[in-house]
């Protein structure tokens, strides 16, 4: 029930976006995350987005993971 | 987003595999809280990732589980009123009360609306005005903003037959409360979803009390990088909060659903299915907002809670048993026919470990 889905922001009106995932379309409101724009990933539990996805923190996470295993576990950036 | 494909890529699961596997750490104990996570370690088999003597827990972390066999009971006495719909996320209409499920009481009459938010309940409340449309707010701190939001709406388009019986649950009163327990527990994998709400630093109390805490995120990279971050803590001798699922999660949590859910919640003391009454562990409605309090508006009389006969599912949700360590477990109770909660909902432990029990080394 915790599950949450990264969606990614289509369209805004107002405090309800139409986000995707996979070909799936829902509306959510994007009213309890700070500066919402269009392209955004956001984090969409029950109806609302719970928080915005950063990319550079996903970069970072596989910064720590080589840290911790080694060369090449963060593998290559993706084209 | 296309780092998730770079999570998701085979080698670097199995680059974390191996070296997970590779690490001296001493024994310990890691409690996974949240349901998601437990599933994603049954699912992609990552026990079998772990170093000798690591060994992972679930805890108190599948919402519908945690919630008492009381507040089913009330729910669904709710029912036997004219005219109330019973609203409802999907994950609770099998779960068995006292005497019946929803499932069954809807068999026997009663009108269940399952919804995917709250804000559809509002919606359906909005279209029949007849009706008295009730929400059974479980969830912990990930759901409980689409609640207040619900609340907030009903209140804005002046919906009066909208009301929510709130039953809430707070995470890091329960991992306190189980640190006062008999179960052993060296470190926690905290709920990815929950903490982008409240944030990491949320956890503090319970690192300070010497156990590591890291927030984790849901693929399987994740889960194993979290798991080698906290062998890592333990086999350097300190206790810290750690996030690993920093593309979502942020120390102070998210600012705006904290506030909204101060606005329209109040913390109180609530009862959980297997740990009892926890203080301060769960929400109810503010003062303001007691208009839409299903509990005030209707006075209904439940019968004495019982749990199954049998279900151990209290102390699997205490990490004080495994699942297979219940009698009933695959036997009496399976997911075609379940007796417990944690086999009903798709996130217990009992039915996670049920569905990918070949893959779970004993």
């Amino acid at each position: 029930m915790c599950l949450a889905v990264p969606m990614k922001v289509i369209e805004i009106q107002g405090p309800v976006a139409r986000v995707e995932e996979a070909g799936v379309r829902r509306e959510a409101r994007i009213d309890l995350v700070d500066g919402v724009r269009v392209g955004d990933y956001v984090i969409v539990h029950a109806g609302i987005a719970i928080e915005r996805l950063d990319p550079e923190e996903a970069r970072e996470t596989l910064r720590l993971f080589e840290e911790m295993f080694g060369g090449e576990a963060g593998g290559t950036p993706a084209a | 987003m296309e780092r998730l494909g770079e999570l998701r890529r085979p080698e670097l699961l199995r680059r974390l595999a191996q070296g997970l596997r590779a690490t001296v750490a001493p024994p310990a104990t890691l409690m996974e809280v949240c349901g998601t996570h437990t599933v994603a370690i049954a699912r992609y088999g990552l026990r079998q990732a772990l170093p000798e003597g690591v060994r992972l827990i679930s805890g108190p972390g599948c919402p519908v589980c945690v919630t008492p066999q009381e507040q089913i009971d009330w729910f669904l006495a709710l029912g036997r009123l004219e005219g109330v719909v019973l609203a409802t996320f999907g994950d609770m209409v099998r779960v068995p009360g006292t005497e019946r499920s929803l499932e069954q009481a809807r068999a026997e009459g009663a009108d269940v609306l399952v919804v995917y938010s709250p804000m559809d309940a509002v919606e359906a409340a909005a279209r029949a005005s007849e009706k008295q449309v009730v929400f059974f707010g479980i969830g912990f701190e990930t759901t409980a903003p689409a609640v207040a939001l619900a609340i907030k709406e009903a209140r804005r388009r002046g919906v009066r037959n909208f009301s929510v019986l709130c039953a809430h649950k707070l995470i890091p009163p329960a991992m306190t409360a189980l640190l006062d327990s008999d179960v052993r527990v060296d470190g926690f994998i905290c709920p990815g979803h929950v903490s982008a709400v409240i944030g990491s630093d949320a956890y503090r109390p319970v690192a300070e009390r010497g156990k590591p805490c890291v927030v984790a995120g849901f693929e399987p990279a994740d889960i194993l990088g979290a798991v080698s971050m906290l062998l890592r803590q333990l086999a350097e001798g300190h206790a810290t909060v750690e996030i690993e699922y920093r593309r979502a999660v942020r120390p102070e949590g998210n600012r705006r659903a904290q506030a909204t859910l101060a606005e329209v919640f109040r913390v109180a003391d609530a009862r959980w299915r297997g740990l009892g009454e926890i203080p301060q562990s769960g929400y109810e409605l503010a003062e303001e907002f007691a208009e839409f309090d299903a509990a005030r508006r209707f006075d209904v009389e439940p019968p004495p809670p019982a749990e199954p006969a049998g279900c151990r599912c209290g102390d699997v949700l205490r990490g004080a048993a495994d699942p297979p360590d219940c009698p009933l477990f695959g036997k009496a109770c399976t997911p075609r026919r379940p007796v417990g909660a944690c086999m009903v909902s798709s996130e217990g432990a009992c039915q996670a470990w049920f569905r990918y029990r070949a893959e779970e080394p004993r």
